[in-house]
């Protein structure tokens, strides 16, 4: 995982990436998302290469139980799923619904935490709004993806009301307390932490739970053996009284939690154990994860431009130099890539390909941005190409020049001349683009600052950083390109 | 002597147009041979025919041995004792835009000739005082003028010694002094110097004077066929032919060293 590394050459990252894919037989890997956020997967403020949260520690007990020693990789949470049957990870854990859908395609724990659906509204709707049934005509926000989001779904045709879906959990109470949304429906864990973020003010938590749902952890569908003896762990685990002291930590633990331990491991209620002080969060225990996602962003552009530059190359010279049918081929690579989004692009590759080819994540990032914009240089190439006068490439064939000499000295440096400017501005584009990649559970730079910030609830720092990182790497690039260009260009 | 160019009932069709029908002229070893003709005559067609650049479609040329036939262009490597023979001299010039004068001269004696860098600038350098642009051998073609541009393309197609040179109205982007001093170059091209072989020129152009002043021979092209030939005050003195007469009478205008031709 990422959140390990030190400062290490690029060399070394990607060696120690690709090696973390493998999995060592004494490791568990899990999965979680750390944008998530407390109490379940947060980075951790005093030291942010480490994770932490009640989900990190249920991990910990299992990998315990296992005689194995837990490992974090981070993945999105609505790609937990997906990244969990491709072999990224054995497990995912953070806050994962018990749903009969999961269950009917992978292989589901027993559950550990019952947590409610709960409404919030705004304060002074408090008597208004106080269910489902009275928000008819409403707007009610959620996560998309949850269960609370197929509730809502249900409620649309059933009550009128209209689902509006995020893909965070902060904008939604944001939202809410603008007037944007009449009420949010999550996890009551979820409402909570919000509602702790606003200082209690804004709006309010309906005492009465419009539903009733668990977390579980989600294994392979092949890995039915693991995950028996995952639940043996579990189910310890809730008898001796280390599930309820995980959640007593983190401020999680309620009543609901016994009886669910009792239905599911037959056991009696534990003795307490008090709960930690947090440690305030700071900008400094963050710069080196920064600087960490920086690099990994910087290193993932630069290998991704360089196979947008061999591929593009050789796409181009197939359509200026190639018969027919190859021209025909390149033509339709060129527009298939250049037609269709690059997020569909890097899910084609890393997750519907991974029956056939299972690449790591960072090997599947570089290909899947280098092969897309491979697409946009051999355009520029082949325009650059093309802008060379023809009689020069005719004078040289009659000084006897073979057509490979003839691309090699007169037709490609002046090619490359021509192509300069417009290849700078995809490097900086690929470079933005890069942070697409977090949908492959490759942390880079925007996505370790969306992990910081819901971290400290706020994007006003962490998004001012993160720019001037990007801006760091891309201002120099754009001056030496402008660079060579004069030098080139000099009269 | 056998001709070193043999152009023999040469046809050349362009979008669906005739553009020779039936061309034949010789150039021998030692001779300056003038192809003129009003713009549109074919003239560059039958030079880049001549230098395999263009495919025809009927007849045959022989360029010192090596025979072309009708049909597609063959591929450069069947090419090459062609193109060791003949070096062409664009009316454009054509130069390398991003190489100097000197390195659009050596760079194919140094990639085709494989001769060593010293050897090849030295030749070069030769070669740019000669023709009088010793002198820009530093410089880039766009920032030499005109005529300095169409001696470095002379000096480029000379540098590999091909028997045959073909030009395209070399004398285009000059002024007249320029024009006199470029026909002396060449006559003594032609004639060999320095216990060297002469060579053969063929020199498409519609400039009356610089053709009697300085070409051997003179063929007529008009309407695909060369329809007089002889020697230079032959056939520009005492014209025959009414397309002689009409390139006669466009030579006396005053823009006709401008004038651009196909």
């Amino acid at each position: 995982m990422i959140h390990g590394f030190g400062f290490a050459t690029p060399g070394l990252l990607l060696a120690a990436w690709l090696g973390a894919q493998g999995g060592p037989g004494v490791t568990l890997l899990w999965g979680g998302d750390a944008e998530g956020g407390a109490p379940f997967v947060e980075a951790d403020p005093a030291d942010a290469s480490q994770v932490r949260g009640f989900d990190v520690e249920v991990a910990e007990t299992i990998a315990r139980g296992l005689g194995r020693h837990a490992r974090f990789v981070q993945v999105q949470w609505s790609s937990i799923d997906q990244s969990v049957e491709r072999g990224d990870f054995a497990i995912g854990l953070s806050g994962v619904e018990d749903t009969p859908a999961r269950r009917a395609h992978h292989a589901v724990t027993v559950p550990y935490f019952s947590f409610r659906e709960v409404l919030a509204v705004r304060s002074e709707d408090r008597d208004r709004f106080s269910g489902l049934a009275t928000l008819r005509g409403r707007r009610v926000a959620t996560l998309g993806g949850t269960m609370a989001y197929d509730l809502l779904l249900a409620a649309r045709d059933s009550l009128d009301l209209i689902p509006v879906s995020y893909d965070d959990d902060v904008h939604p109470y944001a939202d809410l307390v603008a007037g944007r949304v009449d009420a949010v429906l999550l996890d009551h864990i979820i409402a909570e932490r919000a509602l702790r973020r606003r200082a209690g003010t804004g709006f309010v938590i309906q005492p009465q739970a419009v539903a009733v749902g668990r977390y579980v952890g989600v294994l392979a569908n092949p890995d039915s053996a693991l995950r028996d003896s995952v639940d043996v762990v579990l189910r310890a685990a809730m008898r001796d009284g280390t599930l309820e002291r995980i959640f007593r930590l983190w401020n999680v633990w309620d009543p609901s939690q016994g009886d669910l331990f009792r239905r599911v491991a037959g056991t009696a209620l534990p003795e307490p154990t008090e709960a930690i002080a947090r440690s305030a969060s700071s900008v400094w225990a963050y710069l080196p994860s920064l600087g960490r996602a920086a690099a990994i962003t910087a290193l993932l552009s630069a290998l991704s431009m360089a196979v947008a530059v061999v591929v593009g190359l050789v796409v181009a010279s197939g359509r200026v130099y190639g018969p027919a049918p190859v021209r025909a081929v390149m033509t339709v690579y060129v527009e298939v890539v250049r037609g269709t989004p690059l997020l569909l692009q890097l899910f084609v590759l890393y997750y519907g390909l991974s029956g056939l080819v299972r690449l790591p994540a960072f090997l599947a990032a570089v290909l899947g941005l280098g092969l897309n914009y491979a697409a946009y240089e051999a355009e520029i190439y082949r325009a650059a190409l093309e802008a060379v006068s023809r009689t020069q490439l005719e004078a040289a064939r009659t000084l006897g020049f073979s057509e490979a000499q003839i691309l090699r000295l007169v037709r490609g440096p002046q090619a490359l001349r021509y192509a300069l400017a417009p290849m700078t501005n995809d490097f900086v584009a690929l470079l933005k683009d890069s942070s697409l990649v977090s949908v492959l559970t490759v942390v880079e730079l925007t996505k370790q600052t969306a992990i910081y910030a819901t971290n400290i609830g706020s994007w006003i720092v962490p998004g001012m950083l993160c720019a001037v990182v990007y801006l760091a790497m891309s201002l120099p690039l754009a001056r030496l390109a402008r660079g060579l260009e004069r030098r080139w260009s000099a009269a | 002597m056998t001709a070193l160019l043999a152009v023999h009932e040469l046809r050349l069709t362009y979008e669906a147009r005739d553009v020779l029908r039936a061309l034949t002229v010789e150039v021998k070893r030692g001779e300056v041979v003038a192809l003129m003709g009003l713009s549109g005559a074919g003239k560059t067609s039958a030079l880049r025919a001549a230098a395999a650049l263009q495919r025809f479609h009927a007849g045959r040329i022989v360029v010192d041995g090596f025979a072309l036939e009708p049909g597609p262009v063959p591929p450069e490597s069947r090419l090459r004792p062609l193109r060791r023979r003949v070096g062409l001299v664009f009316q454009g010039h054509a130069l390398f835009e991003h190489l100097t004068a000197l390195e659009n001269v050596t760079l194919a004696l140094t990639h085709v000739l494989r001769r060593r860098h010293e050897e090849a600038d030295e030749a070069a350098l030769q070669l740019l005082g000669s023709l009088g642009v010793g002198g820009r051998a530093g410089a880039l073609p766009r920032q030499l003028s005109g005529g300095e541009a169409q001696r470095v393309a002379i000096a480029r197609a000379l540098a590999p010694d091909p028997a045959l040179l073909l030009m395209d109205e070399p004398t285009a982007a000059l002024d007249p002094a320029r024009r006199g001093s470029l026909g002396r170059t060449l006559r003594r091209l032609a004639a060999g110097d320095g216990g060297r072989e002469g060579r053969g020129l063929l020199i498409a152009t519609h400039d009356t004077e610089f053709a009697r002043a300085h070409a051997d021979r003179v063929a007529v092209l008009a309407d695909g066929v060369v329809v007089e030939t002889g020697s230079a005050a032959d056939v520009l003195d005492r014209p025959s032919h009414p397309a002689t007469r009409a390139l006669l009478a466009e030579g006396d205008g005053p823009t006709a060293a401008q004038n651009s031709s196909s």
